[in-house]
């Protein structure tokens, strides 16, 4: 059974390297130059985009140069999978609880970044006994993020306004705050002109739980325990229940006395909760301060890995741990072959699109029993 | 000119929806074909008009084999359709609706429509149709918009005009003007094929009539048919077409309707200062063409409905500002119009779909968790009590029938304890055996006590059921009468003749 | 019988109008706001100089020089004027478009009176720069217009744009020749709505979700081409150059006008044209009329003999060459070479001109027009200084936008078969 529905998207995944492999290979002049000799180019073109993805794999699984001495230690890049993972995890799981309602959250990024202020704050701001601590910081990542995401949901329940440009608006918004936050004094690491925010306090940092050569920390289990939550919430509480009614049929909810606006707000307020907790998570637990470029890619990641997770929370922690693991490899791939890191992007973005086509797959391939699993309902403006 | 249909076959996956079909139409006859929701008569004017292909089978066209693979074949060997849901488009004018795919052009392709608007004009004039070619059709009524199709027919030169169950959306004398134009069609050489499930009309225009039951042609009979017999036909076993039904016994008022007024968003009224009550033990039918305010009616009374001026009280309790969930709470049963769109979620599966409205109460609900067990043995429970034909209570509810679908959302509301019963529509596109469970539901439901609100805009099913009348004509309440009013005296009502 | 009562007339308002009401209110408030804050409270003694002279135009009026305090009071009363206009408008049950239009203008010009005290301000510059920056608008809300209007929603007008862009840099630089970038250009924005086409119509994927993956992968691919080969060998892949201005004889020396509209690019005139004859051949044409039919009731277009998804296939194309040649004006119409996602998000902006503007060409360009200059503001007041940060001046584009597509615009009805698939034979069984 769990064979079955992994066929698809391995494949996909397959075929996204291919393709990819094809882009490394003949972007670079050296293949290019050997166009006189195919059998040469061939082999140059392999063994280009060869060392790109063991260079991939290096920097996300294990790295054997890192291993002298000590075998476990070659797992260092496995703990920066698991680091650039958790929040993403979080992230993902706002996109796709809101798109099990029906909706389409793109404004993760900002939300992300709503959080990731609020705990940088509590935690260089304020003294606090060590538990405390970290849980005020992320009570306050959680606030803050929650109400920018219901402040989407709230817009869309009262004016219709279309959430996907409402939350791509609102992304601007957060991220030329933070630019100003981050030149106000209150926020400016004293010594410091640029704009980086002071170290969270010790006490409010998440404790690793590798082994402190390693920064993989407990934020992973956080997410861990929001992707349980996640499940529970839409399959087993009245909530989930209404959230996927409305996310199905509006207008069949709405006949049965749901109520689609206060569903609207809350689902959102949730999502914005989710990514900001991802961004408390990235403050807490690794980066320790902010900067203007706390925010990553987290936003557009969480889509691609909500869309390949299949908006399921299971699927979800599995996608971003395989982004997670693009990602942090994606840093070494780039440092020692050259290759930009944007490959990566490419890599989901055609993971998502094989996926989302199982009727092209089987032609390709014709295969028969590949498990198509329902696309995402389609959605006008109207909708 | 003549149409003839040989061995048509049309199979959708497992389910063949046209077995090996024969008609013969003749020239200037018209033809009706008479079957219930379902049977396959729409599919079969499909493939006529070239919408669909067959599997097997030939059309000929006076005598001659003619391939359709689409609506401009059709056309090409004069074969015109009117449609049961209007292929119009609301935001464009008559004219353009007509020019649209034979669109004459000017220039560099810039439209031409004076040519269009003179024929609209010319064949208006000839049957008294009265249309203006620059009006939008979503300003124009059913009956109007109606004509719109037929003209366009005409304007193409069919020489066989089909018919998609044409009376659906008339009043009475609508009807009566329809077949009126049918008659006068048949003279001027046009042969007519029309479709429906209505026995009265067929006995009254057509000259032959073929009767198809679950895709095949059962037989042919002629006008002098008496209806019980066309309706074994169509049904296939005897048909009593009476509802037993005892006198009513009334109880206490339980709804108040007071001055209620409804408006859409653009602030066009839609329904008018509606005033009425309605006892425990009695069916209240509204009756009425489609369009003429009842949906928002029965929306309202939910709290479906957003511009609403008046109040609605249940036993006595102004539930006019209440919510939806309040209001069905407060003890309303109510089975939407479209129970595809508003009354079932496809995608869930029955016992989801069975606790739609109770998914937070006790006992489905433990605070905010749900209680599965519970939520699997009671739809168990209502799948038997109501007979719906399915395999697990855990399968999708898109799996089941039509007749099964409307008995999920019936069974869903009425295992709540309900005072009154809204029910809008709630036997349209379903089999015989399903209208008849449901008319017996509703009849039960009465004689248990409940107070019975039905729209319905099938005449027969109202006069079966109902105790009181209340005719709706633009959104008023033009009359509210006894069920032993005439037929015509009904149609006249219906048609906005106040008494 | 029953009898019914008498009837009681019952007037309620409807939604147009309560927006309407909901905006004469804002409106007031707004100009209430202006007078005070920008007219009234400040100490005032500051001058404020307008130029209107931007290149070798007709002169009419050099500059324009007013004290600031008096100029806010003045516009500031100037805008309460037209509340007061608009109010009667609205009591007659009219549309309060003129009188709003002009409310924002006066609005707008108590604000710099108050903002660039002391300060230069080039206006003519300021509405010319305000054109600029809403072109690729536009050319995106066209391509939005034509894909919507047919019942394919296009969120992938920010990938078509910076194909275009990409495209059109490339090849002008390998070649050395502005006007074979500007050929590439709608091919490039066609290969990616081709991609949305398919998997759109043919597959029937969510068109958001396309719409949205579609765009990661172009800015995937073009991020690393730059990285791989546009940084490393620019001048053999980045260094295209742009388009000269062409001044329009006559047409060009008009005071203030003549240099905003007549002294620009190729591309900006191709723009012209394009507007004009998108606008024209949606209403007017047979071309149109199909599209329109396809987009409001396929069943229906289909019933009369009409292929609905070849006709939207084919429009989706159209639409991303016209995005596609609008992406060619960030680099040859503007910074001459290619920059890393360059379109900056300028797509989803097209995509609220569209809402805005309710699917009309004309609309949607007004509505783009509003955008780029609320842009262009913004860097104006930036570069002159501003007592307000820079950081929320930056803020201002996006904001406006969230407030058009909530606010102003209301429940508005998309083609109403917009972003659902359609099946052959959908017709009634």
């Amino acid at each position: 059974m769990i064979l079955k529905k992994l066929k698809l998207p391995a494949i996909s995944f397959a075929m996204a390297l291919f393709v990819c492999g094809l882009l490394i290979a003949f972007s670079d002049p050296k293949v290019l130059a050997l166009r006189g000799n195919p059998l040469e180019m061939i082999g140059k073109g392999f063994s280009t985009a060869g060392s790109a993805y063991w260079a991939l794999f290096r920097g996300s699984i294990y790295d054997p140069l890192l291993a002298e001495g000590n075998f476990w230690g070659g797992f260092y890049p496995f703990s920066e999978t698991l680091v650039t993972a958790s929040p993403l995890i979080l992230t993902g799981l706002s996109v796709a609880l809101a798109f099990r309602a029906g909706l389409f959250n793109i404004g993760a990024q900002g939300q992300f970044i709503a959080g990731a202020i609020g705990a940088s704050w509590v935690g260089f701001a304020f003294e606090m006994p060590i538990f405390i601590h970290a849980i005020t910081a992320m009570a306050t990542a959680v606030l803050f993020a929650g109400l920018f995401g219901g402040f989407v949901g709230f817009l869309k329940a009262r004016t219709g306004a279309h959430e996907v440009i409402v939350t791509i608006m609102l992304n601007y918004v957060a991220a030329y705050f933070l630019l100003w936050l981050l030149s106000t004094t209150a926020f400016l690491r004293p010594g410091r002109q640029d704009p980086l925010a002071p170290e969270v306090r010790q006490s409010a940092r998440l404790p690793h739980f590798l082994g402190s050569e390693f920064r993989a920390n407990l934020g992973f289990f956080i997410a861990l325990l929001a992707a349980a939550a996640v499940w529970w919430l839409l399959n087993r509480s009245t909530w989930g229940f209404r959230f996927r009614a409305v996310g199905a049929n509006a207008s069949a909810s709405r006949t049965a006395g749901i109520s689609v606006a206060r569903v609207t707000t809350s689902v959102m307020f949730i999502a914005g909760a989710l990514a900001g907790l991802g961004g408390a998570v990235q403050v807490l637990g690794s980066e320790f301060a902010m900067t203007s470029g706390i925010g990553g890619s987290f936003g557009f990641d969480a889509i691609t890995v909500a869309l390949l997770g299949r908006a399921t929370p299971v699927g979800t922690v599995f996608a971003a741990l395989l982004f997670g693991a693009l990602r942090a490899g994606g840093l070494t791939m780039q440092a020692s072959t050259g290759t930009p890191l944007d490959l990566v992007l490419v890599i989901q973005a055609l993971v998502v699109l094989f996926i989302a086509a199982p009727a092209l797959i089987k032609g390709i391939f014709r295969l028969k029993n590949v498990e198509s699993g329902e696309t995402l309902a389609s959605k006008g403006w109207n909708g | 000119m003549s149409l003839e249909l040989r061995g048509i076959t049309k199979r959708f996956g497992a389910l063949t929806a046209n077995d090996s079909i024969d008609l013969a139409v003749a020239d200037g006859e018209i033809h009706a074909i008479l079957g219930e929701n379902g049977a396959g008569k729409s599919t079969l004017m499909n493939i006529v008009y070239g919408l669909l292909s067959p599997d097997e089978g030939d059309i000929s066209v006076d005598g001659k084999v003619v391939r359709i693979d689409s609506p401009l074949d059709a056309l090409a060997v004069g074969i015109g359709m009117v449609h049961q849901h209007f292929m119009l488009i609301p935001v464009f004018t008559v004219a353009e609706n007509i020019v649209l795919g034979h669109e004459k052009t000017k220039g560099p392709g810039i439209l031409d429509l004076e040519s269009a608007r003179k024929e609209i004009l010319r064949v208006s004039a000839e049957y008294n149709f009265d249309i203006d070619p620059d009006a939008l059709i979503e300003d124009l009524p059913v009956g109007l918009q109606q004509r719109v199709e037929i003209i366009r027919a005409l304007i193409y030169d069919a020489k066989v005009l089909i018919l998609d169950e044409p009376t659906a959306v008339l009043t009475p004398q609508e009807t009566d003007e329809l077949l009126k134009n049918m008659k006068k069609l048949k003279e001027k050489g046009t042969s007519i094929v029309f479709i429906t499930h209505k026995l009265r009309e067929v006995k009254e225009a057509a000259d032959k009539i073929t009767i198809i039951r679950r895709g095949k042609v059962v037989g042919t009979a002629s006008p002098s048919a008496s209806q019980e017999e066309l309706a074994s036909l169509m049904v296939g076993r005897p048909v009593s077409l009476d509802v037993d039904k005892k006198a009513p016994q009334l109880g206490d008022v339980i709804l108040g309707v007071k001055n209620l007024s409804i408006s859409d968003h653009t602030g066009r009224t839609l329904v008018k200062n509606v005033s009425f009550e309605l006892h425990a033990g009695e069916v209240l039918a509204v009756a009425g063409v489609q369009g003429n305010g009842q949906t928002e009616l029965a929306e309202a009374i939910v709290g479906l409905q957003e511009h609403v001026t008046g109040s609605v009280y249940l036993d006595g309790k102004d539930l006019t500002k209440e919510s939806v969930r309040d209001a069905l709470h407060a003890g309303i049963a109510f089975v939407p119009e479209s129970r595809e769109e508003d009354g079932l979620i496809s995608s869930f599966s029955i016992e989801e779909n069975l606790i739609l409205d109770l998914h937070d109460l006790p006992p489905y609900a433990k605070g905010p968790v749900i209680s599965q067990r519970v939520v699997q043995d009671e739809a168990n429970k209502r799948i038997a009590e109501f007979d719906i034909r399915t395999q697990s209570s855990r399968d999708p509810v898109s799996s089941l029938s039509g007749g099964n679908k409307q008995k999920v959302v019936l069974a869903r509301e009425l295992s709540r304890p309900v005072r009154l019963v809204v029910a809008s529509q709630p036997t349209r596109g379903l089999d015989v055996g399903s209208i008849e469970f449901v008319h017996q539901r509703i009849i039960t439901e009465r004689n248990s006590g409940r107070a019975i609100l039905l729209f319905s805009t099938e005449l027969d099913e109202v006069i079966a059921l109902a105790d009181r009348i209340a005719v709706m004509y633009r959104g008023e309440f033009i009359a509210i009468v006894p069920a032993s009013t005439s037929r015509s005296d009904l149609g006249l009502l219906m048609a906005g003749v106040k008494p | 019988m029953e009898r019914l009562m008498s009837e009681i007339e019952v007037r309620s308002l409807s939604a147009p109008e309560r927006r309407r009401k909901r905006g004469v209110i804002t409106m007031g408030v707004l100009g209430a706001f202006a007078l005070l804050v920008f007219g009234i409270f400040p100490k005032g003694g500051e001058q404020v100089t307008y130029s209107f002279v931007l290149g070798n135009e007709w002169i009419l009026i050099k500059e324009w020089i007013i004290d600031s305090k008096t100029g806010a009071i003045g516009f500031a009363i100037a805008s309460l004027l037209a509340v007061f206009v608009a109010t009667l408008q609205f009591k007659a049950r009219k549309t309060i478009r003129l009188a709003s239009g002009l409310f924002g203008a006066t609005f707008l010009m108590s604000f710099l009176c108050w903002a660039a005290a002391g300060k230069f301000v080039p206006f003519t510059g300021l509405l010319q720069g305000g054109l600029i920056l809403a072109v690729p608008l536009i050319f995106g809300a066209m391509a939005g217009i034509i894909s919507e209007r047919s019942g394919v929603i296009n969120i992938a007008i920010e990938g078509q744009l910076l194909a275009g862009a990409f495209m059109s840099g490339v090849i002008a630089s390998l070649m050395q020749s502005t006007w074979a970038g500007l050929l590439v250009a709608p091919f490039a924005g066609m290969a990616i709505s081709w991609l949305l086409a398919v998997f759109a119509i043919k597959y029937g994927i969510d068109q958001v979700v396309l719409g949205f993956v579609l765009n990661v992968l172009v800015i995937g691919v073009t991020n690393f081409l730059y990285g791989k080969l546009l940084i490393p060998y620019q001048s053999t892949w980045n260094s295209g150059g742009t388009f000269d201005i062409i001044e329009i004889p006559i047409l060009a020396k008009i005071p203030v006008i003549g240099p905003i509209f007549f002294a620009q690019s190729i591309i900006i005139y191709l723009m012209y044209v394009a507007v004009i004859v998108i606008h024209i051949a949606l209403f007017k044409s047979k071309w149109g009329l199909r599209t329109r039919s396809v987009g409001e009731h396929p069943t229906a277009a289909e019933s009369v003999g009409i292929d609905v998804n070849k006709v939207r296939f084919r429009n989706v194309l159209i639409a991303g060459a016209v995005a596609g040649l609008g992406g060619a004006f960030f680099t040859l119409g503007a910074l001459g070479a290619f920059s890393k996602e360059m379109t900056a998000d300028k797509g989803f902006i097209a995509l609220a001109a569209v809402i805005f503007g309710r699917w009309s060409p004309l609309g949607a360009v007004a509505a783009a027009l509003i955008f780029g200059f609320a842009d262009n503001l913004q860097g104006l007041l930036t570069i002159i200084g501003t007592p307000i940060p820079s950081e929320f001046m930056l803020m201002v584009p996006y904001i406006a936008t969230v407030i058009a597509v909530s606010g102003f615009v209301g429940r508005v009805r998309a083609p109403a078969a917009d972003g659902v698939p359609y099946k052959r034979g959908g017709g009634s069984h």
